[in-house]
């Protein structure tokens, strides 16, 4: 057998199924390329002696009806992980071990997989290039000095270096979609409330949904049968009935009616954007789909939009991080205030910062009409022409990003040059919609694009259906050589 | 019967520039009677060991998300229907911001725009009659956790066990006009939620705390004055001095022809003075905005609708209840409501014995007795049974009001049942016509020179006759016959 680590998750549950390969075997092999791999700065901390521990006591005991049979997964450091480091990519985090596990990662162990290590990822997922980290950029596998997209980045690289069979990130306003276009790897932002997010790190609590980050579409479909569920812990989870999103996945998606919207076409796109977008279009039609042109009024507002909303939640959900109770405290400071200003200045980088002070700035007296309320009533716009179309469109396509995947430090002097990267992908945060980026080609220099597939809420197995079936007939092959280690 | 005088209300300032009357609101801050907090499973008892009663929520740690406990729900709509108030179907939680070391969120969870209960009136007994003051608003939060500054020289302790507990702020429109309003509407308030079984109202463990809204005008002007507000006063005595003081300060700066500023300040009970704590500039900017951990609470008209039938008699029906049924005075029906344990001692001794009676003995003997101790009437050693029993005892003439002082002392000592004690100690009264008539033969043989002096018109030696019979009767001679028989025999 050639390298496991290059198959999908689902070739490999299936060999672990028919005892081709041990968990033991399996784990040992992506230590060893994680080992090989330090260059591309995927790993905020690993855990390397419990996985083997758990892969031998999975050997000893399987269990074959598991979702996930003895496989090692490595996942966001934005998840927190039972007395194991969990740092969401910041110094304030830098010391803080959870005593307890979030749900959606119990999910995971409790379907049979066990963790390798924590990814990096931009400090409090406030980034889309992995650039804002404490710990310093991730580099994009694809190419040597090239971003892995944000803020799940860690996430993205170590997927596709086969560092992780697949893995899961969080998507507050393309984090996750963003990523999984620049490294040519399968991305879904789930319907919001359909992961729980009890126990991740809060970064804006009206948007963040963790989602599987997969090889292919069918990956996709077993890891969010996996993570997601309803849970009572968090209030705004969804009480429904588990789907069996793997099991049901069809690639005959004849009849169905997709939408283009034509606010997606922005000035200065790419061309190779807008041929992917073409190319895309055709592969549905010719699998027998209906295009219908439509269009979202409001899209030319999302952005700003988000830019208000995200930073006044994240203002409000990092003040926690205030050094009395855990994580890191400036030991220079004489009074509370003091502790305070010292704490997180020294514990927080420019761009969570920056953040807040928008944040902070938009809820302000005076100004929380202006902006946070306005904001909130062209977020309902946005949701509605979201629910017009989808009166008379089963799914969305769209670009998922408005360009590949750029240089290390290209953007990081232009703030608002880098929350462009994101106009694709927050009106389906906005609108709480599921949302699935798929690898569709490659530009002139050879970097992976990616498609999006936007879908009503709770329609889930739509989508995938419809990448599935897109999937088998796009012939994307992601090329990356080892050139790291 | 005990009859109050209509009293004219008289609260005024007199300033150097004329006659001020002062406004007065309060935000109550009720902790509500549940067994754990708003937003997570910690228990709420109160006393135990600092941060023993904390969970991963109510110390924010990372990721951490809020679920409404709705027990807290009920009972603030059960408040909301005891003051009369409007039950809002729909309310949202918003984040309140501001850092400090005992506010784990760096936000505190409460309710701005949306309340759980809107506008709703508390009718107040004051001796001049009685005064609506009415409900702005109540709406549900969260309490912080307790800062100790004084048990290390350079540090501050926190302890957390009281961080999420459930408070309802209980908004007052500006309508109380003088400390005695202010402990009338207190003690309201708290017999309300006592009734209702929503709020302990213990003052000591700050189950019950108020920020005490203040401002004067002369009287006759229509605009309001500037107000101050004094932060967490937890006592109603501390209250009353802490307006008082507010009062007199806002009237002198007036006649002095200066601005009152509005600000927050603090109640110095040792120097019994209130100090600026932070003026309006100063002001915090709270950045209120709807919570996004959770949902607006939506209440099922149904739930609402239930909590109603199930409330149970409030002191305001009770009262007239009182004085319909049980023919006491409205000072009586009101003293006998003030609690519910009260109402309830009140009724059994009343069903079992006589009405009037039963209110005169527990309002006199009985609650001098029990403050005197220290007592509460949950814990008094004369049971509502063995009150009725004595009750009957004097009704009946089985013993004078002078001996059953004696017998219910006797009782307060052993707890005891009042008839057993009026046997074993032979306690009865004399009420047998011959036997008192013996007696009195008896003392007027005895005293022939004395019955001579009465005949001669020396009336007032009839007292000393009296005297005499009871002497000899050990006190058990029925009063009313003896002196029936007394003046009988001194003017055959």
């Amino acid at each position: 057998m050639n390298d496991l680590t290059n198959q999908s998750l689902k070739e490999i549950v299936e060999n672990v199924r028919l005892k081709k390969i041990s968990s033991l075997d399996l784990t040992q092999a992506y230590i060893k390329n994680i080992e090989g791999a330090k260059k591309l700065n995927t790993f905020v901390t690993t855990t390397f002696d419990q996985a083997l521990q758990k892969a031998k006591q999975f050997d000893q005991r399987p269990n074959y009806d598991q979702i996930l049979p003895g496989i090692p997964l490595a996942v966001k450091d934005l998840f927190c992980t039972e007395n194991v480091k969990t740092t969401a990519g910041s110094n304030i985090l830098n010391n803080f071990v959870p005593s307890y596990e979030s749900t959606v990662t119990k999910n995971l162990w409790d379907s049979g997989a066990f963790l390798l290590g924590k990814l990096n990822c931009d400090e409090f997922a406030m980034g889309s290039s992995n650039e804002t980290s404490f710990f310093g950029n991730v580099i994009n596998p694809v190419a040597d000095q090239l971003v892995p997209g944000g803020s799940s980045g860690g996430s993205s690289s170590a997927l596709a270096a086969n560092l992780t069979p697949a893995t899961i990130g969080t998507d507050t306003g393309g984090s996750i979609r963003q990523p999984a276009s620049f490294t040519g790897t399968v991305g879904l932002k789930p319907t919001y409330g359909l992961c729980s997010r009890w126990g991740i790190v809060a970064f804006a609590s009206s948007l963040d949904q963790a989602g599987p980050m997969t090889k292919t579409v069918t990956d996709c479909a077993i890891m969010l049968e996996a993570m997601s569920g309803f849970d009572e812990k968090d209030s705004t989870s969804i009480n429904k009935k588990k789907e069996f999103y793997s099991k049901n996945l069809k690639d005959n998606i004849k009849g169905l009616k997709i939408g283009i919207p034509k606010e997606y076409r922005v000035d200065n796109m790419p061309k190779e954007i807008d041929e992917l977008w073409e190319k895309g279009k055709k592969i549905l039609k010719d699998l027998g789909a209906e295009l219908i042109d439509i269009s979202l009024p409001h899209t030319k507002y999302a952005l700003p939009t988000y830019y208000i909303v995200a930073p006044a939640e994240a203002s409000s959900n990092l003040a926690r991080y205030d050094g009395v109770r855990y994580g890191y405290r400036s030991q220079k400071s004489k009074d509370l205030i003091d502790m305070y200003e010292n704490t997180r200045s020294e514990g927080f980088g420019d761009e969570v910062k920056r953040r807040i002070l928008i944040g902070t700035y938009v809820l302000s007296s005076g100004y929380y009409d202006a902006y946070y309320l306005k904001a909130q009533k062209v977020r309902q716009l946005i949701k509605k022409d979201f629910d017009n179309n989808f009166k008379k469109v089963d799914s969305i396509l769209t670009p998922s990003t408005p360009s590949s995947a750029f240089k290390i430090g290209e953007k990081t002097n232009d703030p608002v040059s880098m929350y462009l990267n994101d106009i694709f992908t927050v009106p389906v945060n906005l609108a709480g919609l599921p949302a699935l980026s798929l690898p569709a080609g490659v530009d002139k220099q050879g970097y992976p694009l990616g498609l999006q597939l936007i879908g009503k809420p709770l329609d889930e197995q739509k989508i995938l259906n419809i990448g599935y079936a897109f999937e088998k007939n796009c012939g994307f092959k992601n090329k990356i050589k080892k050139w790291w280690s | 019967m005990v009859v109050m005088s209509k009293e004219k209300f008289d609260y005024f300032i007199n300033g150097e520039k004329g006659k001020y009357e002062v406004i007065i609101g309060l935000e109550v801050h009720a902790q509500v009677l549940s067994n754990s907090k708003l937003f997570s499973g910690s228990s709420t008892k109160f006393g135990a060991d600092p941060n023993n009663q904390v969970s991963l929520i109510d110390s924010a740690f990372p990721g951490m998300l809020p679920v409404i406990n709705e027990e807290c729900i009920k009972q603030a709509v059960k408040t909301g229907l005891g003051l009369n108030a409007k039950i809002n179907n729909y309310s949202v939680f918003d984040r309140k911001n501001y850092f400090y070391a005992d506010l784990p969120q760096g936000y505190q969870i409460s309710q701005y725009k949306n309340p759980i209960v809107g506008e709703g009136k508390v009718m107040l007994d004051m001796p001049y009659g009685s005064k609506e003051v009415g409900i702005e608003r109540l709406h549900l939060e969260q309490d912080a956790g307790k800062s100790i500054h004084d048990m290390d020289p350079s540090n501050t302790y926190v302890d957390l066990n009281r961080s999420g507990i459930a408070l309802m702020e209980i908004v007052s429109k500006p309508d109380i006009r003088s400390p005695e309003e202010v402990n009338a509407y207190i003690k309201k308030l708290r017999t309300i939620m006592r009734y209702l079984g929503t709020c302990d109202g213990n003052m000591q463990e700050g189950s019950l705390r108020a920020d005490v809204n203040v401002s004067v005008r002369k009287v006759g002007d229509k605009k309001l004055g500037t107000r101050c507000e004094i932060k967490n006063v937890n006592s109603i005595k501390f209250m009353q001095m802490a307006i008082e003081y507010e009062a007199k300060r806002q009237v002198e700066l007036l006649d002095n022809g200066k601005n009152i500023e509005q600000e927050t300040r603090l109640f110095d009970t040792k120097k019994n003075e209130t100090r600026s704590m932070r003026s309006k500039e100063d002001a915090h900017d709270y950045r209120y905005f709807p919570d996004p951990d959770l949902l607006p609470l939506t209440l099922e008209k149904k739930m609402v609708d239930d909590l109603k039938k199930s409330l149970p008699e409030l002191p305001d029906k009770k009262k007239e209840r009182f004085i319909k049924e049980y023919g006491l005075s409205p000072y009586e029906a009101n003293v006998l409501v003030s609690e519910k344990a009260i109402s309830d001692y009140y009724e059994e001794v009343a069903k079992l014995s006589d009405k009037k009676l039963a209110a005169n003995w527990m309002m006199g003997d009985l609650f001098a007795m029990l403050n005197d101790k220290g007592l509460s009437i949950l814990t008094s050693p004369v049971s509502a049974k063995n009150l009725a029993e004595l009750v009957k005892s004097i009704k009946s003439s089985e013993i004078s009001g002078r001996i059953a002082k004696e017998v219910f002392e006797i009782m307060v000592q052993s707890g005891d049942n009042p008839k057993k004690i009026i046997e074993s100690k032979g306690m009865k009264q004399q009420s047998d016509p011959k036997e008192l008539e013996k007696m009195i033969n008896q003392i007027l043989t005895k005293n022939k020179d004395k019955v001579d002096q009465y005949k001669a018109g020396k009336e007032k030696l009839f007292g000393f006759f009296v005297g005499e019979v009871m002497k000899l009767s050990g006190g058990k001679a029925n009063p009313q016959l003896t002196n029936e028989i007394l003046k009988k025999l001194l003017t055959g």
